[in-house]
Order: C-alpha cells, then structure tokens, then sequence
C-alpha cells in the first residue's frame, strides 16, 4: 500500500463519520442539484436537448483533440503577433521556472490570483510563496481555503466544505468583520480586503477556461469580476493553461459558455466572461503591459497519446462529477491530496502522476456510474476507471495477496467440480477469518451460506 | 407453449444467498416457464474484471461462455437462443456491456457478444415479456426501491422494477427523489474502501428510513446484503429483501 494511499484511507474514514460534513456537503449539493437540473429542462433552462448539447460538445473537442498542435501553434502565432508572449513547459517544473523568471524579470513583490486549477497542480502558491511573492487569492472561495491554511477542497467551489459560520468565524479574525456576519457582509469584507490589492500588485495570474485557436485569445469565465480585475490591473498579467484547453472557434463558445455554467454552477451563464487577446494595445485604456501565457503539458500528452484515455482531455474542469460521485461526498476533496479530486482526478491522476502512488483512485469508486451519467462532454469516467485498473494490475502493481487470491479465484471459477472441492474448507477458513478480522470489515465480507444454490437445486429436483 | 429459460445465478447468489436464487426460480415458474439451471456454471468473471485482473477476468468468463454458449442445450449446434434470466443488474451488465471490452481481440468475442445480448435481469425480462401484468399479488407496507447502479446505467433499467411493485395490491411505493445513490457496495470496493462504503450504506438507508419505509428492495444481491449488513450493524429496523424474494412472497411464498 502505497503512501498516498493509506493517508486517503484514513482521511477517508475521518470524513466519512464526520455528521456534520456529511450535511454540509448534501446541502450544497442539494442545491445545486436543483439548479442544474432547472437549467437542463427544455421547459425551464436553455437547452432543447441537452443529451445532444453534450454529444455535440464530444464532438468539438475531439476534433480539437485530434488537431491539437495545430490549434496550439495557431494559438501562439495570433496571440503573439499582439504582443503575448507564449512559453511552453513540458512538466510542473518548466512551468514553476517560467514564473520564477518572470516574477524576477518583473521586480513582482505582490501578486493578485484568481481561481486555477492549473495552479494547483504546479503548486504555484507555494512557489511563490517561497520566493518572497505576497499571493493574494481573490476568488472568494480560495481566498476562504487560502485565510484557513487550506488547499482547495473542489475544483469549482474551492470552499464547498466551509458553512457559513465558519466563514464568519475565519473572517471575524482574519479580516476583523463581525462574528455573525451574514453572506453579504462577509462578501463586502472579503471585497474591502481585496480592493487595495488589485491597484497595487505587480503581477495578476489567472487559469484559463479555454484556448481559442482562431483568436488567439483566452477566455475565462467567473462570478466575482475578480478575474477580469486580476487580468486588468497589475502590469504583467500570466495565464497557466492546460494544452487541453484549446476550441478551435469563437463560436464554440456558444456551446461550451452555457454548458460550463450549467454543469459547473447550474447557471445560465457565469456572470463574468473574459476574452483576453493579448496586452494592452496601442490606444487602449486599460490591460497589462507585458502578458504571458504558459501552456503547461505536465503528462498531457501521454493521456493524448493513450488511445482508451485520449477521452479524459476533453475534461472542461465543471466539477459536476465530484458533486455527483458518491465516494467524494462521503470521503471528501481532502482525502485525495491531489490538484483534480473526484472522479476526474481518479481517472488522470494516476497516469498523470504515477501509477505506484496513485492507483488506489481507480479503486476508490464503486464504479456507479454517476460521474459518467452528469459528465458534460460525455467522457465515459467510470469506464476509464477500470482501464486504470487494469493498466495499474498490468504494470505489476496489484499486491501479492491479491494476485494470489485471484489466481486461486479464477481457478476455483473455472469449473463447478473445484469449486464445490474448495467449499467444505473455503466456508470455515472464510468463518475464522470473520472472526479475526475488524467488526467494521467484518460487517463487509458475508459468510458462506450452509448450502449452494447448486446444491439445493440438485436437491430440490 | 411454455418458454424455457435459463438461470444465471450469479457466484455471490450460488455462495452466499442462494435463496435469491431459489425465490426467482419459483417467481418464473409460477409465470408458467420452463427453468433450467445448468450447475456447470461458476461465474461471469466481474471480481476479477472490476479489479482489473483481466487475465483472470477472461479465464472466468470463458468458461462462462463455454457453459451458457456451448450448445448444451441445442444439441452441441452453439446457437442456442433462449433467453438466460439473472436477479443481479451487475452481473446482467457484465455478460450483456463489458463482455465486447473483456473479449477485445480474443477468438470468443463474436460469441461472447452474442451470448451477452440474451442475458437479461431478472425485472426487465419481466417487463420484456409482458409479464408485469400477469403477475397477481399483494405485499402490505411501504416499500423503497433501490436502484442497482449497473441495472440503470449500464442497461437502463429504471421503471421495471417500479412497474412491479406497483403491480402489487397494498405495495405503497417511496421514492426519495432526486437521482439515485450507490449504496456503495461496488464489489470489492466495499472490502478496501470500507469506511466510505458503510457511509454511504447509511446515507441510503437513512432516506428510505425517513419516508418510512418498512421494506427496502433492490435488484442485485451485492446491493441487497451490503444494506442488510450496515442495518445489522446500525440496528434499523429495515427489512432488506432482493425483488426476486419480495415478488416470491408476494406471489405465493416459498414452498
């Protein structure tokens, strides 16, 4: 059992007879439920259908799958020629050495950051943290997780596990508002923190929720009007964006804008959407004077290279497969120490990262289904599950016990005549081990029954 | 004429709660068919195949096909058509969906194909020969239904097993509404994942409790003895019973 592993377990177990986590989780997922669902109606939300709205969004991704570097370099030469400046980085380490260059180049003492999970998973807060760079969070839920010393618990709603107290506890100190401040006077407290820090920061970092090829541009899409502040204000503006990430047409946004916000907030649209072309341009009011773009590989193309995992990229980064996926609501986003938690993160996680440390995602779902059910652009989640367990098995990684219980499994399988041989000593082994085994676990493993179905029918006969 | 069929029972119902089996056999025969059960048979190969054993998944499965593919039943001819009947959506999803991945590139995967296709759960084949209305019985109480998840996402099965019990006199059917929840058995995951397992156990338990529910039934046997387990545990007063042992009851009950 790897490390990793063992920590989930616990974690997990923690969580799972936490009560009170448990109804914080079912009340915001009770209520977004309820809103997606509205927004998924012909009758009350935006889309006639919305099955071939996703088979449609399926589509357009894979085509741009299929034609990635093509889209990527055509990316590049029409953000560039406006003056962005595009690097490459082939794993979390060019990506954290492109910012440190530009965080030197650019004298930055204080950054502004709005919600990304690209950052999360080159681990950017730390980074900068460790080179003098003061990183305010500006996104109201990661600014939450960033004031209680947390790492985002959701991809989409950073701060899912936070109620509402608890956020008027965690600002009452940190922020000086009142104890029992109500949602609205925590977002002014939260907005009165903020302010200041957008005029004065040297550098604004942001995601991005798609690449358009054609424009070459970056849009991001968000509630708060953080990003566009973020993007807006400092002087140097750094977008770290997956090479997934690319649409080959500004028209897609069509599909992909209302489709995000439905499946990720169960909105008609997110109320702020950025298109970002480059810097500030001659004449132009407003917009940082030097922008970056980083588009960060980090194992992307081995998933592109995968043929059964390819799939897993056309991933829009929604969250409506954590907020479906019974294992995350009971264990919770923690428990998977990683960047991408949930299903998602089960089915990239471990290739992305390593399979050694890793696999137990795969394994940690009861393969239900509902992941791949809400997935809005139809990646079929919980049967790439099973391909990461067979490819994990395949590499040598399923433990000795295992592999030696399945042998034996497939041999007694294999014919009725071993079966029945094994049975009179299998049922007083399984009995014993009951006895020796946790009550928890033992409530798991069902004994034997007296008699098999194939005897008592030969009996019955 | 009387339709023969024949039973899959799946290993846990064969080694575990084999009257699941029995009672779905009595159900089919008071319906008026011919029921088979070939004691050649062991299981499908799903442990292995969800655990990702393949070697061992195929090696399983094979035989699998061999017992229910081999032209037992036609005179060794191999075109066997009758229709093969099993209490568990998963294991119905593992010959009917999985066996094309399973098989990939492998001599048997025309036939185990097309021997996935005439495997049916034990509700929807009901429903498909129209027995539903045929069936005459009553079960007083309120009874939940929980959904197996392969039953309704891997094969669709959503109102069979509904129609059913509504088809019962004094079945008063509640539904928690909202989409339905895994129960968390998922095979050996409720083994490795325990915890998280017995949680979500209980989540389920606790919505058919608050509607209250006396009677809690499932279309797969996992399901069935996961719940059971975690009202043991718990000590809800919940009776958990497989639709093949309500309908049994309801129908006649075990002779």
């Amino acid at each position: 059992m790897s490390r990793e592993h063992a920590a989930f377990l616990a974690r997990a177990a923690v969580k799972a007879a936490d009560e009170d986590h448990r109804l914080k989780i079912l009340r915001a997922t009770s209520t977004y439920d309820a809103a997606v669902a509205a927004m998924k109606s012909p009758a009350t939300g935006q889309f006639a259908d919305w099955q071939s709205a996703r088979a449609l969004a399926a589509t357009i991704k894979d085509d741009a799958l299929a034609r990635l570097p093509e889209l990527l370099a055509r990316f590049e030469e029409r953000i560039a020629a406006r003056g962005a400046t595009v690097l490459w980085a082939e794993d979390a380490g060019e990506a954290r050495r492109h910012v440190i260059d530009i965080v030197r180049r650019h004298r930055v003492r204080k950054a502004v950051k709005t919600k990304s999970m690209t950052t999360e998973e080159i681990e950017l807060n730390a980074l900068l943290e460790g080179a003098g760079v003061e990183l305010w969070e500006t996104d109201l839920g990661e600014l939450i997780v960033q004031l209680a010393g947390e790492r985002p618990y959701h991809i989409v709603t950073p701060a899912m596990h936070r109620s509402r107290d608890e956020i008027a506890a965690l600002f009452h100190e940190r922020l000086g508002s009142p104890r029992d401040a109500g949602a609205e006077e925590l977002t002014m407290a939260a907005r009165r923190h903020l302010r200041q820090a957008y005029v004065t920061a040297d550098l604004g970092i942001s995601g991005a929720n798609f690449l358009l090829a054609d424009e070459g541009a970056v849009v991001m899409t968000e509630n708060e009007g953080n990003g566009r502040l973020t993007m807006a204000c400092p002087p140097v503006h750094v977008v770290v964006a997956g090479i997934e990430k690319v649409l080959p047409r500004l028209e897609d946004l069509a599909l992909f804008l209302p489709l995000l916000a439905t499946s990720g907030t169960g909105q008609q649209l997110t109320c702020y959407n950025s298109i970002v072309r480059g810097p500030r341009g001659e004449g132009e009011p407003d917009g940082p004077e030097r922008m970056y773009v980083i588009l960060l590989d980090n194992g992307r193309s081995a998933l592109h290279a995968d043929a059964a995992l390819r799939q897993s990229l056309r991933c829009i980064r929604c969250g409506a497969c954590l907020n479906a996926c019974p294992v995350f609501r009971t264990a919770g986003g923690h428990a998977y120490n990683t960047a991408y938690p949930g299903p998602i993160g089960a089915v990239i996680t471990p290739p992305l990262r390593g399979l050694t440390e890793w696999s137990h995602l795969a394994f940690a779902s009861s393969l239900c289904g509902a992941c791949t059910e809400v997935c809005p652009v139809g990646i079929d989640l919980h049967h790439l599950l099973l391909e990461n367990r067979a490819g994990a098995v395949q590499a040598g990684g399923a433990a000795l016990r295992w592999k030696l219980a399945m042998r034996l499994w497939a041999w007694a399988m294999s014919r009725r005549g071993r079966l029945d041989l094994l049975r009179p000593l299998a049922r007083p082994a399984l009995a014993l081990l009951r006895l020796l085994m946790p009550r928890r676990l033992r409530a798991r493993v069902p004994a034997l029954a007296p008699r098999s179905f194939s005897r008592l029918w030969r009996a019955r006969r | 004429m009387t339709e023969r069929i024949s039973l899959f029972i799946p290993c846990l119902v064969d080694q575990v709660c084999p009257e699941v089996g029995l009672a779905m056999a009595r159900v089919l025969e008071r319906l008026g068919y011919e029921v088979d059960y070939d004691p050649r048979q062991t299981c499908c190969g799903q442990p292995a195949f969800n655990a990702g054993h393949r070697e061992e998944a195929l090696a399983v499965a094979t035989r699998f096909v061999e017992v229910f593919g081999g032209g037992a039943n036609d005179g060794g001819r191999g075109r066997d058509d009758r229709a093969i009947v099993c209490p568990s959506g998963s294991c119905a999803a593992m010959a009917r969906s999985f066996f094309p991945a399973l098989f990939r590139d492998h001599p048997l995967r025309e036939r185990a194909v097309a021997l996935g296709r005439r495997v049916h759960e034990f509700s929807e084949f009901l429903a498909r020969r129209g027995d539903i209305e045929r069936i005459d019985g009553g079960f007083r109480g309120r009874v939940g239904f929980h959904d197996s998840c392969h039953a309704r996402r891997e094969l669709g099965i959503r109102s069979e097993p509904r129609a059913i019990l509504a088809r019962l006199e004094g079945c008063e059917l509640v539904e928690p509404g909202g989409e339905p929840v895994c129960c968390g058995f998922g095979g050996l995951f409720s083994v490795k994942f325990d915890a998280i397992a017995a949680a979500m156990a209980r989540g389920r338990l606790d919505r058919f409790a608050e509607l209250g529910a006396g009677v809690l039934v499932s279309n797969d046997p996992g399901c069935v003895l996961h719940l059971r387990a975690e009202c043991r545990e718990r000590g809800i007063g919940l009776r958990v019973l497989h639709l093949a042992e309500l309908l049994d009851e309801a129908t006649g009950g075990g002779r």
